[in-house]
């Protein structure tokens, strides 16, 4: 299915939380068709409800969380990307959440895919992103008492961990 | 100093966690062992935190990021999209020739570069002679974490003709700076294409042979068969990919289902688990796809090798990479351990905006507490090993 | 050994040399397996091994001793120290004690009781406590694991390993060793593996059974010391040494030469027991008691060779699935073994 249909799709069903479908700069290589950039942008707190419905709808089926990447847009808004695939139609679409740096919460979609856990862990980790109800929401990569959160573009490295200099 | 939020405390092996008995004479308890970043088989720093009855396992912790070297920041601060391939390099550092095509190719997909016909074959050859080597790395460690020490020393040594052939090319064993954006370094040796067939040649009884010494063993059998089994459902709810996907049933191979390169004109069949010895998705399973699938790779080799064309290898290496404004990819890719994808976002100048690297041993690590319950911690090694982790890619 | 008394003319003197003789075999015969244990495992694996210290890597065992000896000896802080002490020591004693009742030779046996089958399984207990002492004392949540995982596979096979010898009991009718090897005298059809020196009706009738039952003894001996594929305990990939993790220098290698003085008594059993112990398979021809001698080491030393090749082939087997092998397969062919070794010789 293409993105244009699934959006439609899911105009129809959610309305509001919906707000655009854009196509991105990059349009891929023509000799393989890959023409894989219309992102779709949805609200931060109802990512949970519409991914169900991705999942779950006969039509679309998107069962695999390809990769969840959080994103600082160096402008004061933080993001989170979704790239979703379906192994039974073989199909892939781009989901996009946004959130200012006030307010920095995202419905997390852990419910949906189990993988979900771990990258919304990391992107916590790396980006400062709260997943609402994410069962284990804590640092991945970083050690627990890391402070800061290094992805940023705002990011200063710590002077001392644990009585160690940090920067060389 | 940013201030870390308020975190949820629903974790933490703390009292409750652990059960004791109650109302019997002898007080009984879990016990929490660990499996700590130091281990001669967890297959790199990785530490297990392990509750355990007995001897089974009630509950399982991975803790990651022991080796964790900020690839993704370093990515942002580099001054051309070229010099992320040495670094894309040490990811996944027992397959780097995957790694790197597959970060080159998300940037050729953003520029709308056409790389040379002979480029793409040569490619294809060097990943799947990568995936033998790193599948022959994960067989033979799996023979050690099993108790049987020979068939890793006969995999080592096929090993190296493997990485003969990658010195003859490149230079490099096993980080090797080969594939570039748009090109290669180097074209091939003169006597790359002969000494490759030999190796073909050479290699198909030793696989019959490995066959015979490990993965055929009775007591190698009992050891993997019905030991953590991984349903198909939940594979594909937990994104897990590569021979893990296909050992638990789940026909899904990148290379055709999502093609890139030539892997459309090359004949060969993606190798999926059976439940031979036992459930579908069990530890042999995985294991034996990975024999198979390296039956597989000598195929594609000899196609490639027979049908490589002529051309100049670094025609379309670009003086300037410089993506347009807000251009962003996500390409995927079957590396040896499954999808290794590259989202690319550019702001219009010569360093990326931002680059994640999305490893399938991350994402096929997250698996390993659902299925380690209920085993013994024998049965937990075993499992850890199956999935075939390289920490590199997991931490990044 | 009479005329070693009369030369000495001092009972104690006499008995404590003659007691330490099996030491300087059992640390001679250790240098030897060490070395035939590090090259066999490397022919397999397809690489020769060291190379450059002696010709060949003679020497190199020699500099392993060496070296465990000037070792710095650890002990950890909260270990339990008088148990973590005690533990290779205990071992060792263990395994040493039963080399007292062992057939070197028609003239020499440490000490000649008749019951000596039965003192060598009482005794091979001791080692079990020794194991699970140093799992415990080292204060290790691994090593306890080791400790405890060995003492269970221990007692289990010391069940198919007890039953084995009450099967040669039955068709030697003595306990001690040097009667048992002493019935087998006279070339190889003697042998009781064969069946031993009965009419060649009984024999024929036996020979199955008396071979199976060799083969089962054969797998539980394995069993007790600890090798692949019964290795758990000290399973380097899980539990990263096991029992043995906190040890180092002398007390390492205590455990060490403990276990390969044990591979040489389960074979030495085995072999006492079936195999004709020092009587040559050729009847009169090369025999005697130097000859003697030869031939028991020598065939002893056959099966440590086998033990070591099976070592580096076979992966291992999993706990339950090593208690499943102890009581469900061994235990019951031996109760067959033993009723109808039972029931053709009361025929």
């Amino acid at each position: 299915m293409k993105a244009q249909e699934i959006f439609d799709i899911l105009k129809a069903q959610f309305g509001d939380a919906l707000i655009e479908t854009t196509i991105s700069a990059a349009g891929g290589s023509a000799s393989v068709g890959y023409a894989m950039q219309l992102w779709i942008h949805i609200a931060p707190d109802k990512t949970k409800e519409i991914c169900f419905f991705l999942r779950d709808n006969s039509a679309m089926q998107f069962d695999y969380l390809s990769c969840l990447s959080g994103m600082d847009y160096n402008n004061g808004t933080f993001g989170v990307v979704y790239h979703l695939a379906s192994i039974i139609h073989k199909h892939k679409i781009v989901l996009k959440t946004f959130c200012t740096k006030d307010n920095m919460h995202i419905q997390s979609v852990s419910a949906v895919w189990g993988t979900a856990n771990w990258h919304e862990r990391e992107a916590f980790d790396l980006y400062g992103i709260i997943f609402d109800e994410h069962p284990d929401l804590r640092r991945l990569l970083l050690p627990d008492d890391w402070e800061g959160h290094p992805l940023r573009k705002d990011y200063k490295v710590q002077e001392f961990y644990h009585g160690m200099k940090v920067p060389y | 100093m940013l201030q870390p939020p308020t975190l949820p405390t629903n974790y933490t092996v703390k009292q409750g966690h652990i059960k004791t008995s109650t109302g019997k004479t002898i007080r009984t308890e879990e016990m929490i062992i660990n499996m700590g970043p130091q281990h001669p088989s967890t297959h790199g720093v990785l530490r297990l935190e392990i509750v355990v009855d007995g001897e089974i396992i009630v509950d399982c912790i991975p803790h990651i990021g022991y080796l964790h070297r900020c690839f993704e920041k370093h990515c942002e601060h580099m001054t051309n999209y070229q010099q992320v391939i040495p670094y894309a390099d040490r990811m996944d550092y027992c397959s780097a020739m995957t790694n790197e095509w597959a970060f080159a190719l998300a940037t050729e997909r953003m520029l709308k570069i056409e790389v040379p016909e002979r480029v793409e074959y040569i490619r294809v050859i060097m990943a799947e002679l990568q995936r033998i080597a790193s599948h022959l790395i994960a067989v033979g460690t799996y023979g050690i974490d099993s108790g049987a020490f020979t068939p890793f020393l006969y995999t080592f040594i096929d090993r190296e003709k493997i990485l003969d052939l990658f010195e003859m090319t490149c230079g490099a064993r096993l980080l090797y700076n080969y594939i570039w954006i748009g090109g290669l370094s180097h074209d091939l040796p003169p006597k790359f294409v002969e000494q490759a067939k030999d190796f073909v040649r050479y290699f198909r009884p030793r696989l019959k042979m490995l066959n015979d010494l490990l993965s055929y063993n009775e007591i190698f059998v009992k050891r993997t068969a019905n030991v953590g089994v991984l349903p198909k459902d939940v594979a594909i709810n937990y994104a897990v990919s590569g021979p893990q996907l296909r050992g638990s049933g789940v026909n899904w191979d990148l290379r055709r289902d999502d093609p890139y390169s030539i892997y459309h004109k090359l004949e060969w069949e993606p190798q999926v688990g059976k439940g031979e010895m036992g459930t579908v998705g069990d530890c042999w399973d995985r294991h034996i796809v990975r024999m198979h699938e390296m039956e597989q790779c000598l195929n594609i080799i000899e196609q490639a090798i027979a049908g490589l064309p002529e051309g100049n290898v670094q025609a379309a290496i670009p003086r300037r990479i410089r993506p347009e404004k807000d251009a962003e990819i996500y390409v995927r890719t079957e590396s040896s351990r499954g999808e290794l994808g590259f989202y690319i976002v550019s702001d219009g100048t010569a360093s990326p905006f931002r680059v994640k690297a999305r490893g399938p041993a991350f994402v096929n690590l997250s698996v390993l507490p659902e299925i380690a319950k209920g085993g013994m911690i024998a049965d937990l090694v075993l499992i850890a090993g199956s999935i075939d982790i390289v920490l590199g890619e997991v931490d990044r | 050994m009479e005329f070693i008394q009369t030369l000495l003319a001092n009972e104690l003197v006499v008995s404590i040399l003659l007691s330490l003789l099996p030491l300087v075999f059992i640390i001679a015969y250790a240098l030897v397996v060490l070395y035939t244990e590090m090259k066999v495992a490397a022919h397999i694996q397809d690489r020769v091994a060291y190379m450059r210290t002696g010709w060949h890597g003679l020497l190199q065992p020699i500099a392993d001793m060496l070296k465990l000896l000037q070792k710095e000896d650890i002990i950890p802080d909260k270990a339990d120290r008088l148990l973590f002490r005690l533990a290779p020591i205990i071992a060792f004693v263990g395994t040493y004690a039963a080399y007292a009742v062992l057939p070197f030779s028609s003239i020499y046996i440490g000490s000649n009781i008749n019951l000596g089958a039965f003192f060598l399984v009482a005794v091979g207990s001791l080692v079990v406590v020794g194991i699970l002492m140093a799992g415990w004392a080292s204060n290790n949540k691994w090593s306890l694991f080791g400790g405890v995982r060995s003492a269970a596979q221990m007692i289990s096979y010391e069940i198919p390993t007890a039953i084995a010898i009450i099967i040669v009991v039955m068709i030697t009718g003595s306990l001690n060793l040097q009667d048992v090897t002493k019935f087998q005298d006279g070339g190889i059809g003697n042998w009781v593996v064969f069946g031993g020196p009965l009419p060649w009706l009984q024999k024929l009738m036996l020979m199955p059974f008396t071979i199976i039952t060799f083969f089962i003894l054969f797998v539980s001996s394995i069993a007790e010391v600890n090798r692949t594929p019964f290795d758990l305990p000290e399973a380097e990939s899980e539990l990263v040494q096991g029992f043995n993790t906190e040890y180092s220098g002398m007390r390492f290698a205590m455990f060490y030469l403990s276990e390969y003085a044990n591979l040489f008594t389960v074979s030495a059993v085995g072999v006492a027991l079936f195999l004709g112990g020092w009587s040559s398979p050729f009847g009169t021809f090369m025999s005697g008691p130097v000859w003697g001698l030869f031939w028991f080491v020598a065939k002893a030393y056959v099966f440590v060779l086998v033990q070591i090749w099976v070592r580096w082939t076979v992966p291992r087997l999993r706990v339950d699935q090593l208690m499943y092998v102890s009581w469900k397969v061994l235990t019951p062919w031996l109760f067959v073994c033993l009723l109808s070794v039972g029931l053709i010789l009361v025929l």
